[in-house]
Parts: C-alpha cells; structure tokens; sequence
C-alpha cells in the first residue's frame, strides 16, 4: 500500500530532488556546504518559491535541476526520469538567468527562437512561434530589435519567451525580477503568476524577498543553511511556521521562547527572563516553545480582560502611520520590542496613549502559534 | 578661459608623444616615400629625378633598358602574404583554445599564465631564435631525439625549409595572438554560454552560435596584430629559412644593405605599408561597425 502510493506520487511530480548535497570550497579556504540534505517535489502546474537569505543554497538548488551543478550526493529526477550525468542542454527545463543573460550579438527575434533554432524547427514553424510568444508576452513587433535596444522590463520579457518557446516542463526562474523597479516588479509578479495560470507549467522561482514569494506561490520553500526549513503554502508560513527561522523571516512579529507552565486550563509560556504569556488552553506543561505574536494580534487591552485574552505590559515608544493601518511600537519590561498593528476598534484606543506611557495590550490567547522546540530547535 | 585652458593642458599632455612620433616616424616615412620615386644613384644613394621605374620593377612596367620587370618580387610578395596568413592560422588554432582553457583558471593562475606568456620577452629575439636553429639541425635536438627514439633512420630536413619559418614566426608572435584573444574571451560573460546550453544547445552549437560571435574582436585584433610583423618579417626567414625562403622583408633588406639600391627598397617597403594599412583600415571600420551595433 506504502508503495503503491509512492509509486503514485512519483508519477503525480514533475520534478523532484532527493536528499541533495553539494559542497563547494570556498574561495578563502574551507569548504561550504550549500546544500545539505535537500528535498523537494514540485507537483504538475505549480509556482514553486524557493525562499531563503543569500547563501542559503536557492540558486545552487535551482543550478542542480537546470544541470549547472552536479550533486555529490542524492538525485534530481524530472518527470521521472533521473538526471544524473545528464547535461543541462539535454534536461527538459528552461530557465530565466538573473540578469536576463540575451545574446547581445542576436536580435530578439533570433534571442525568442534561438532554442528552436538550434533544435532545427522549420524556418517558417519557427517564426510562426516566435510571433506568438513575442505576441503572449506583449512585445509583438519587436522582432528586429537588438536587447540593448530595450528597457529593463522588456529584456525581462524576451528572456522569458525565450525561455517558454520551448514548451519545458519545468521553468526556473532566478530572481529574475531583482534588477526591477518596485512598481514594475509589482506587475511582474501579477504577469508572471497569470502566464504560469495559462501555460500550465510548472514555476520554480527563486527569490530573497518573502513578499514576492507569498504573492505568486502556491507553495513556498524556506531554505536557510542549505537545508529545507518548510514546504508550505504562504499562508501556512505565515500563520503557522514550523521554526524559528521561518517565522523570523516571513512577516513581522514578536517571538518569545520558554517553557509552558500552569494548569491546562490557563497555560503560560514563561521566558527565561521572566516574562509570561498566556497560551492557547490545552497545551501541555512542560513543553519548551516559542511563541509568536504577529502586529494583527495585538490591541489596547479593556480594563477587566477576558480570561480568552493574554494581557502584556509594555511601555509605548512610537507610533507609525502606515497608510492603510498604524503601527505602534513598545518595549516590554525585558528590553524587546514588540509592535502591535490593531485593526478596527484596538487602534483607537492605543492612539490615545501618549509616547512614553505604559500602556497594557491583549491578544486573544488561541491566536498567536505555538512554535515547539525540536532538537536543538534553532 | 575654460577652452584654452583645456587647450594649453591637451598640448602638454600629447606635445611630447607627438614632437617624438612627427621626429622619429612620420619624417622617416615621408622619406622613404619620397626617396621611393626618386632615381638611385650608380654607386648608391639617389638622383633627384622623379623616377617611376621602381614601382615598375615589381608591377609590371619597366622601360627594360636600366630596369627590368621582373615577376619574381610579385612572387615573394605572395609568398610572404602565404605564409604570413598561414602564421595567423596556426596561432590562432593553437591559442584558442589555450585562451578558452586560462580564463577558465582561478585569478591567481590566470596572472601566471599571463605573465609566462609574456616572459620569452624579457629574452634577445635572436637568441631565442638561434635555439631553434640549434633544435631544428641535422644533428639538433630534434633529429636526434626521434633518430634515439627510432622514428626516423636519417635527419629530416626541416632546418632552412618553410616549415621552420613557420616554426619560428608562430613561437615568436603567439603572445600577440593569445593576449587579444583571452582578453575577449574572459570578457565573455559565462551566463550567455550556460543559457545556450539552457535552450538545449549542444556544446558544439554554443560554440559556434555564441562564443565565436562574441569573441570575433578578439580574433580580429590578433589577426591583424599577428598578419602584420609576420608578412614583413626578416629575421625569422635570415635565421630559420636560410637562403632557400625569401621574404619581402628579406628583399627590403638586401636593397638597402647590400645591392644599395635605397629607392627601390623604399618602393617595396612602400608597397608592404599600402597592404596594410587597407587591412587596418578594413579592421577599424568593421569594429566600429561592431561597436555602433551594440
């Protein structure tokens, strides 16, 4: 039954990497782990992310399935098929380089068709599909033009037609948004996650900014060291993470680690410098964990809180306008900062304190996860 | 006040190179085109008679009475432009992929590289050139080592042949095709070979489709940097080729050193600027075409 299953699942992914290593020595001596011990199934038409710092081994992961990097140990399969040994000119992948890489010498009609052309496709099917990607991507027309003769946005494009002409089964993308403007980038992205609606294919992005990452992905990796920290969808990252790490990464927010004291009933997380919070009734005692506590969860705390509600003292030492909502920052009794983001009737109440007041806000006790230490649970 | 000031300062800053070009360059040159069309004198020197007759000799119109035509100098002409052109074909072949292999070094090596390419410099032209004189005998290194060796019964000729020349003019002008070449070559950004390859480019594809095309000024430069001593060549054929190879640097020489006939050795000398000057040219143009493309 276990096999069958597995069987099925490996049929149901288009790539999948197996326990992957790659060192590399470093140029000062050493040697760098860059990936150590990396998993990773990409399921049909999904937008994958691949999020993490630099150095967190992303581009090195992504290198390994394009075929730019051989593994010292474990395996890329695509479609089924492993890689090992086979060339990146020969794996089923296309993928868009950071700085676009076009051929500086080609006009972009020639950059399009270019793996076409070297594929031997009939002149006239070839530029039949050379129109229509220059047409699905909204450069029509731009044929004869030379990439130097193009603003960032669209060598953007003509990397990416040239990178979907071949109809791959697996598009990586390299941060290919970074060298951007914000406004243009924010586009991009809407663009990009629609194209990869159409096609059909399967997206493997790769980026350091977790706010591109939520916005397009179906499923998001956070990497950090080398390894897979969490494969989940964004809104799991950011309501539930799985470590410290991801939680300190995807969003804003507090975190506090202790042990879990009290009755069932009425649990609290006590820090080793003494502060407590109350935590979601029903966790075990005993339990060393980390909350943490996103801006949204917090609000001005009612004279008589419910007994539902965690109350923290703090004292209030800026308050930030954002637009859309207001931010206010305060320092607990231990020296951390912590910034509560009301919605509604909280904001209020808390614009009313003066800076430098203390100042006692409330969280609903069940909203905040309760991240448990494993191991060494850094 | 700010023109003239720029001015002053671009006259003192190109003044000297100039002042030394104009002295030692341009006057030398402007006197062998001149004395080219001028008479030469029964025991050397020259009449100052305006005298076509020199261009004649090697063209085709001689009044054949005090000067003959004869094909033979149109002949070594050619075969130096042969052998010049092969020279750039061998050094090309032998650096490239020399040049591909280096960039690929970490930096520390790639310096080294550099730096023992350029070394044989530091050494007389001469000197080198007599070793091979002294590898390439009857009895030199070579011969013996494959006669040790039981490849060959007898010493082949390669001594006084084109062959050597060959040998020669490529040991000594590989530097000036190699540094060119990697320079381009290690410009070449390393993402635009990987994206070939990406799009299902075989390596050999990749090759022709974007490292050639990329690296073409590189190749050019050393072309041009190599064609050009190697045609005008003289030492190499005196010390390598014996008596056997001619070059037209050879003939320049014998005009002026030994059958003293100044103004037909300016004609030839004139004639071997002509060629490459246009080769210059054509190369110039063409960068610039490549240049206004990208």
């Amino acid at each position: 039954m276990k096999a069958d299953e597995e069987a099925q699942d490996q049929a149901a992914s288009i790539a999948e990497v197996r326990e992957a290593v790659k060192r590399f020595a470093a140029p000062e001596g050493g040697i760098v782990t860059a990936l150590d011990g990396v998993s990773l199934k990409v399921r049909p038409s999904e937008f994958v992310t691949l999020l993490g710092p630099s150095g967190c081994g992303k581009t090195t992961l992504l290198r390994a399935i394009s075929g730019f990097e051989e593994l010292d140990a474990g395996e890329v399969r695509i479609a089924g098929a492993p890689m090992t040994g086979v060339p990146p000119h020969r794996r089923p992948v296309n993928t868009v380089f950071q700085n676009y890489a076009l051929f500086p010498h080609l006009s972009v009609g020639d950059n399009v068709g270019y793996g076409l052309d070297v594929a031997g496709v009939p002149r006239a099917e070839r530029n039949t599909r050379v129109g229509e990607t220059l047409e699905r991507i909204g450069l029509d027309g731009y044929e004869r033009r030379r990439p130097d003769q193009l603003s960032g946005g669209q060598r953007q494009r003509v990397a990416l037609a040239r990178a979907i002409i071949n109809q791959p089964k697996l598009l990586l993308l390299d941060e290919p948004l970074s060298a951007l403007d914000r406004n243009l980038r924010k586009a991009m992205q809407l663009e990009l996650k629609n194209l990869q609606h159409d096609l059909g294919i399967c997206f493997v992005f790769v980026t350091h900014d977790q706010e591109e990452a939520l916005t397009m992905s179906d499923r998001v990796a956070v990497l950090n060291a080398g390894r897979i920290e969490q494969v989940a969808a964004p809104e799991t990252h950011y309501h539930r993470p799985a470590t410290r790490f991801v939680a300190e990464f995807i969003g804003d927010g507090a975190l506090f680690s202790g042990r879990v004291e009290g009755p069932a009933k009425d649990p609290v997380l006590v820090t080793a410098d003494g502060l407590r919070f109350a935590v979601a009734s029903g966790t075990p005692a005993g339990q060393e964990a980390t909350l943490l506590l996103r801006p949204e969860h917090l609000e001005a705390a009612p004279k008589s809180p419910r007994a539902s509600h965690g109350v923290i003292e703090a004292r209030l030492e800026q308050s930030v306008f954002l637009g859309a909502l207001h931010q206010f920052v305060c320092r607990l009794a231990n020296g951390a900062t912590i910034i509560a983001a009301p919605t509604g009737a909280g904001a209020g109440n808390l614009s009313e304190v003066a800076i430098g007041d203390s100042i006692r806000l409330a969280y609903r006790r069940d909203q905040p996860h309760l991240i448990p230490e494993v191991g060494d649970g850094a | 006040m700010a023109r003239r000031g720029d001015t002053r300062r671009l006259a003192f800053l190109l003044g000297p190179a100039s002042l030394f070009l104009g002295v030692f360059f341009i006057g030398p040159l402007a006197v062998m085109v001149v004395y080219s069309f001028l008479e030469p004198g029964l025991y050397g020197g020259v009449e100052w008679n305006f005298y076509h007759w020199n261009y004649g000799r090697i063209l085709g119109w001689a009044d054949g009475e005090w000067e003959e035509f004869d094909a033979v100098y149109a002949q070594i002409f050619l075969r130096s432009a042969r052998l010049a052109l092969t020279n750039v074909a061998i050094t090309l072949i032998i650096c490239y992929p020399a040049a591909i292999w280096v960039s690929g070094l970490s930096a520390r090596w790639r310096t080294m590289v550099v730096f023992l390419i350029t070394l044989p410099f530091f050494v007389s032209l001469v000197v080198r050139l007599f070793a091979w004189v002294l590898i390439l005998r009857p009895s030199g290194f070579l011969n013996s080592s494959l006669m040790g060796l039981g490849l060959i019964s007898e010493p082949i000729d390669i001594i006084f042949t084109e062959t050597a020349v060959l040998i020669g003019m490529a040991y000594i002008l590989l530097p000036f095709m190699f540094l060119p070449l990697y320079a381009s070559i290690e410009k070449l950004d390393r993402s635009l070979v990987e994206a070939s390859s990406d799009l299902g480019a075989s390596p050999l594809q990749t090759f022709f489709r974007v490292t050639l095309p990329l690296t073409l000024p590189g190749i050019a430069a050393g072309s041009v940097l190599v064609f050009i001593p190697s045609l005008g060549n003289f030492i190499v054929p005196d010390i390598l080729g014996g008596a056997k190879v001619l070059m037209i640097g050879n003939l320049v020489e014998q005009q002026f050193l030994s059958a003293r006939n100044w103004p037909f050795g300016s004609a030839l000398s004139v004639m071997i600027m002509a060629v490459m000057f246009v080769l210059i040219v054509l190369y110039l143009r063409s960068m610039g075409r490549q240049e206004a493309r990208q």
